[in-house]
């Protein structure tokens, strides 16, 4: 697009077309050349967030921090099932799915919640939703304070070698939530029900991932005579999930005694740091192909956004 | 001069939705076909602006003129059809462009300035000028929700014409705010125009397109009626408007509703133009307002009247039989009265003609016509304003050298 080029040589001309689509190439390339709007959008969504509010950022730390004593006390108290350390564990796998339930859910309004922007002026959709992914890594960030804390409290260390897979498993999930994101996104200007079948389809997919149990707990049933197996990592938050709690909680095995009597649980994969590298490696490369396909939907539906919002 | 602005053949569908069907639920069981009907906002458009022109958007209300300038900017991608342009685009669409109500002023400068493209350095350097521009330091760090809507029009309009764009493209937004802004803007639309830079220009405002534009084109329904220069550009959109039954006078609140007793009544008017085929008069030329009239039974106590208004409903002239000099004893019959204008000295525009015949004293009123009549008047210079004084200009000099610096 012509239009974010620097001001051009008024007697030489230079006509871009502006009116047809352009590929998910073109649109990356767009994005990257508005990223100081998608800095200055991610500050707006954050401070729009917290204006009028006394606690401000404090209450993005005490999301996890409440969850994190809910489950503790249910977890721990209530079902007498906890793991040893449970809080970290916990922490772990919530801080990453925080980030994708969050974000998601804010990236699939995002461009019907900001009709101002949308019907008045032109800049790559696509940083709405990308917006809205960034607002959710800071969040991310600022609650690791939480787990930091934890982490001195419990006295845990994490695994040095297995921390080297945590920028992995970020950019991981950040590919697979754009993917999402600029997908749903686009289609909830269409359909409004989306982002509220998400909220359900969250709640279920919280669940059906190993965050409050263990992997292994799940892996080693079988369901109706089918071993539960790694059937687990079809869904690719799973992967994301384990590598931060391989990584955070440190422990692959651990030993209970529910009964008086010493047992060992199975919490984790037993294998090496190649084997969460391969499942990471195949979340990013599946991201890709859907974050290329979500462009391509997204280029499709974005021509009527400013009449249907 | 190479194009900056290139319109091919653009048109626009929109659906209609007969019932707007925004939930997954109605798509999935309609399997996403929804009953639509088809509404063509854009038909076939082609409008060449070039480097530095100055082209203004005439049309009514839902003329296709918006969805046209949000096609140029990119907000919205026609249905088929292409369009290119050279340069950045600062768009002025409505009230507050891309201002978020709970930032502030400052912020939203910021905001704005990454969404026209530019970096944060970049807005940092200029936000002085753009303060300055706006009038409104000292609310800049208020929110902006707190704005009243000629403050946030200001501050739009302040970061529009700051940030150095090849383009600007206007809508509708120089009706809000207060004179002296209007006129602060007029102006640097002009320093724009003087810069070599390209603006396209919506507007219902007749002599603003005459002041500022280069080429006005006309839009109807979608289709493009016709481009060329203002003067007749105006005329054509006020065709439109008379075509569509939409009365150019009813904005202005002219509306005269007196009972009439029908002793005596208007039964036609003509306007005789000096060239009855023109359908116009030039300012220098004749034109005559004839009424013709039936009185079924002879009345004595009669005056006939003539108004002319312009289209903002200015009184330009009201006079009778009476005050021109011509006693008329009584009427009986049918008959014509002929106002004669030597001539029509005024500039462009349609000047709407009202008829009435009443008694001496206007206390009893016989019969009006009102607005039905119109005198259209064709400019050929590009002189501004409303009145055609015949005039020339001269010089003087003392010496050569003024006369070189001129």
């Amino acid at each position: 697009m012509a239009s974010i080029t620097a001001p051009t040589d008024r007697s030489a001309p230079h006509l871009a077309d502006v009116s047809s689509r352009p590929n998910a190439l073109q649109r990356v390339v767009n994005v990257w050349r508005y990223r100081e709007l998608l800095v200055s959008l991610v500050r707006k969504e954050l401070k729009v967030k917290y204006k009028n509010s006394v606690l401000g950022f404090v209450w993005s730390l005490l999301n996890p921090a409440l969850y994190l004593v809910v489950f503790y006390v249910v977890f721990k108290y209530f079902l007498g099932a906890g793991l040893p350390n449970f809080a970290i564990f916990l922490l772990a796998g919530l801080l990453p799915w925080n980030l994708f339930g969050v974000a998601l859910g804010a990236a699939t309004g995002s461009i019907v919640q900001n009709p101002s922007l949308v019907t008045k002026v032109w800049f790559p959709r696509e940083i709405l939703p990308l917006a809205s992914i960034g607002a959710g890594l800071v969040h991310f960030v600022l609650q690791t304070i939480v787990l930091l804390g934890a982490l001195l409290i419990f006295r845990s260390a994490p695994s040095p070698t297995f921390m080297c897979l945590i920028p992995v498993a970020l950019l991981a999930l950040v590919l697979f939530l754009a993917a999402m994101s600029v997908g749903l996104a686009a289609i909830n200007v269409y359909a409004r029900d989306t982002q509220h079948l998400l909220e359900l389809v969250l709640l279920a997919w919280f669940w059906m991932t190993p965050i409050v149990y263990a992997y292994e707990m799940v892996a080693q049933k079988s369901i109706g005579g089918v071993a539960v197996g790694n059937k687990l990592l079809l869904n690719p938050i799973t992967g994301i999930v384990i590598t931060f709690q391989r990584a955070i909680y440190n422990k692959v095995d651990v030993i209970t005694k529910p009964n008086g009597v010493p047992t060992v649980t199975h919490v984790l994969p037993p294998h090496g740091i190649l084997w969460y590298l391969a499942i990471l490696g195949i979340t990013i490369v599946v991201s890709l192909v859907l974050l290329y396909g979500a462009f391509h939907i997204f280029g499709r539906l974005e021509d009527n956004f400013a009449e249907e919002i | 001069m190479g194009a900056s602005i290139e319109i091919e053949d653009v048109s626009k569908r929109f659906k209609l939705y007969q019932e707007k069907a925004h939930s997954l639920k109605e798509r999935v069981v309609k399997l996403g076909r929804l009953p639509y009907e088809e509404f063509w906002a854009l038909r076939n458009i082609d409008l060449e602006v070039a480097q530095g022109e100055t082209v203004g958007l005439l049309g009514h209300n839902g003329s296709g003129k918006s969805t046209l300038l949000k096609c140029v900017t990119g907000i919205l991608r026609p249905t088929s059809g292409r369009i290119r342009k050279a340069g950045r685009v600062a768009a002025l669409l409505e009230l507050g462009s891309g201002m978020h109500p709970e930032l502030t002023g400052r912020e939203n400068i910021f905001m704005n300035g990454s969404i026209l493209g530019l970096s944060k350095a970049h807005v940092a350097r200029i936000f002085d000028d753009i303060v300055a521009f706006s009038e409104i330091e000292h609310f800049i760090d208020q929110q902006v929700k707190h704005y009243s809507s000629g403050m946030q029009a200001r501050l739009a309009f302040a970061v529009a014409v700051n940030v150095d764009p090849e383009i600007l493209v206007i809508d509708e937004v120089l009706s809000v705010g207060d004179e002296a802004f209007a006129r602060k803007c007029l102006d640097r639309i002009k320093q724009f125009q003087r810069e070599g830079r390209t603006i396209l220009f919506v507007t219902h405002n007749a002599d603003l397109t005459r002041q500022i534009c280069d080429r006005a084109a006309v839009l109807d329904h979608g289709h493009q009626v016709m481009v060329g220069p203002p003067g007749e550009a105006v005329l054509a959109f006020r065709d439109t408007l008379l075509k569509r039954g939409l009365d150019p006078l009813a904005e202005a609140g002219i509306t005269a509703e007196w009972g009439t007793t029908k002793q005596v009544r208007i039964v036609g008017a003509q306007i005789i133009y000096a060239d009855p085929t023109a359908g116009h008069a030039l300012p220098d030329e004749p034109v005559k307002v004839r009424l013709e009239y039936d009185a079924p039974e002879r009345v004595d106590d009669v005056a006939f009247a003539m108004n002319i208004h312009d289209q903002n409903g200015n009184l330009l002239v009201g006079t009778n039989s009476d005050l021109l000099g011509l006693d008329i004893p009584s009427v009986r019959g049918r008959g014509e009265v002929t106002f004669n204008l030597d001539r029509v000295p005024l500039l462009d525009g349609v000047y709407v003609v009202s008829l009435g015949v009443h008694s001496h004293d206007a206390g009893t009123s016989y019969d009006h016509r009102d607005q039905k009549d119109f005198i259209e008047v064709l400019n050929t210079t590009k002189t501004v304003g409303l009145v055609h004084f015949p005039m020339h200009v001269d010089i003087s000099s003392a010496s050569h050298d003024t006369q070189a610096a001129l």
